[in-house]
């Protein structure tokens, strides 16, 4: 593998590592709410969340960009910052995010729910407030699901496609990851690095699935 | 102990929870048929199940006024629970389980680890993981768990009923040893005439979300049982 390749695939594992650490907080809190409490508008967030799983990636990307491109919303705003999204490292990392949320949220939500709430009733009896349940209680006992959850959304990061490249394009050396390059080198009928970057995809993805899954048993035999 | 329990009105499914009762034994039988309200009369008391209907005072503390939107939050009850299962947390060890919720007075009472371990002969069981326990043993730990949070009233929801004969009769004991020991207002439901005469001064009979009897056990109950409140004689149970 050449250096240019290897920064493709250094790239890619940061930035996909990086989108599924944001999603983790926001994703946890979202999934332990649509676990754990009844809302209004909680049908309608369970829709929202699970929109980017089925509608055309490529679509997801096209909203984003009109969103965070210099001329949207939250874009022109976030121009004003200094941190422009579209185009940069940033795009990569936002498309993967939205794309990976899904993923994490069902993961762990499944993961919470498991969660005998007795336990976390007698944890209460017992003197415990609400965030020494969940960090006690909740959390731990959720643990394995939820990094079942977390792997799978990093795998599907990995492998983001259609909302990066309307978002992020595919810049050599800026912001181009794993999955735009192998496109890009098929393009340009350069097979022999298409599929070194394509070995080099499935072992990563092997790994994280395979992980996951053992956590995932894991979990559900105690 | 004074247990106030007033204006309690609470739908469950095919009928509506409705009591009005005040409890001053030490030890009060909860017996009834199943699925005639007694686990949702011990979670409205552990404030762990909120009623449209409620007012509930233990030893002159408000603990629940829905009259005056008043609800003390579990955590601050100290009012401790052990359920049928045990509910054991699964990722603690034994003495996980019952650090718990150990409360360190500033005058040191009867609830340390050393003497409740004792009581309930649970000490060598300390270093072992939850699931590697008996039936039993996870009843004494569960036992344990609850005393050592110093609780003004202990609610246990047949805490022997998934245990077989020659357990319960051991593990009895354990728990008349427990109520004298540590003196704490129990109200302890069971479907077993044997368990609440030898546990329990006084019985509430509750059917269909009513109380339709209360007295001295030892007139309500006898040891051959009383099917009519839920209740089995002393034979074997199969």
């Amino acid at each position: 593998m050449s250096a240019a390749e290897w920064q493709i695939v250094g790239f890619s594992v940061g930035v996909a590592a990086l989108a599924t650490l944001l999603i983790l907080p926001p994703g946890l809190g979202l999934a332990w709410l649509l676990a754990r409490r009844r809302w209004r508008g909680k049908a309608l967030a369970e829709t929202l969340v699970a929109l980017p799983l089925v509608m055309p990636p490529v679509a997801t990307g096209l909203i984003l960009l009109k969103l965070l491109g210099r001329r949207g919303p939250a874009g022109r705003f976030l121009h004003d910052l200094n941190l422009d999204v579209v185009f940069t490292w940033r795009g990569v990392v936002t498309a993967m995010a939205v794309m990976s949320f899904p993923l994490l949220v069902r993961g762990a939500r499944v993961a919470f729910e498991e969660v005998d709430p007795r336990l976390e009733q007698i944890a209460r009896t017992l003197g415990a407030g609400d965030a020494r349940v969940f960090l006690t209680i909740t959390l731990p006992l959720a643990l394995r699901g939820i990094l079942g959850g977390t792997l799978l959304a990093f795998a599907r990061a990995l492998g983001e496609f259609g909302a990066t490249i309307l978002v992020a394009g595919n810049i050599p050396g800026r912001t181009s990851t794993i999955s735009l390059a192998i496109y890009q080198r098929v393009q340009l009928g350069q097979d022999a690095e298409a599929f070194r970057l394509l070995a080099v995809a499935a072992a990563i993805a092997f790994l994280a699935v395979w992980t996951s899954e053992w956590f995932l048993r894991r979990g559900a035999r105690r | 102990m004074r247990l106030v329990l007033e204006k309690i009105r609470l739908p469950l499914a095919p009928f509506t929870l409705e009591v009005d009762a005040t409890l001053t034994a030490d030890v009060t039988a909860l017996v009834g048929p199943s699925g005639a309200g007694k686990t949702s009369l011990l979670d409205l008391i552990a404030g762990l199940r909120r009623a449209p209907s409620a007012f509930i005072e233990l030893d002159g503390r408000t603990l629940t006024d829905t009259g005056r939107r008043a609800e003390v939050p579990t955590r601050e009850r100290r009012i401790g629970y052990v359920p049928q299962d045990g509910a054991l947390f699964p990722h603690l060890t034994v003495r996980g389980n019952l650090l718990y919720g150990l409360r360190r007075e500033r005058e040191p009472g009867p609830f340390t680890l050393e003497h409740v371990t004792e009581v309930l002969e649970i000490g060598p069981l300390l270093g072992r993981g939850v699931g590697h326990l008996s039936g039993g043993e996870k009843q004494r730990v569960a036992l344990a768990r609850a005393l050592l949070s110093s609780p003004r009233l202990l609610l246990l929801d047949e805490p022997l009923s998934g245990l077989d004969w020659k357990l319960k009769a051991r593990i009895l004991p354990y728990l008349q040893r427990a109520r004298s020991e540590f003196g704490v207002p129990m109200i302890y439901v069971t479907h077993q005439a044997g368990e609440a005469l030898a546990l329990c001064d006084e019985a509430i009979v509750l059917e269909r979300g009513r109380i339709v009897d209360q007295g001295p056990a030892a007139q309500l109950i006898v040891p051959t049982g009383r099917p009519e409140y839920g209740l089995r004689g002393g034979a074997p149970a199969t």
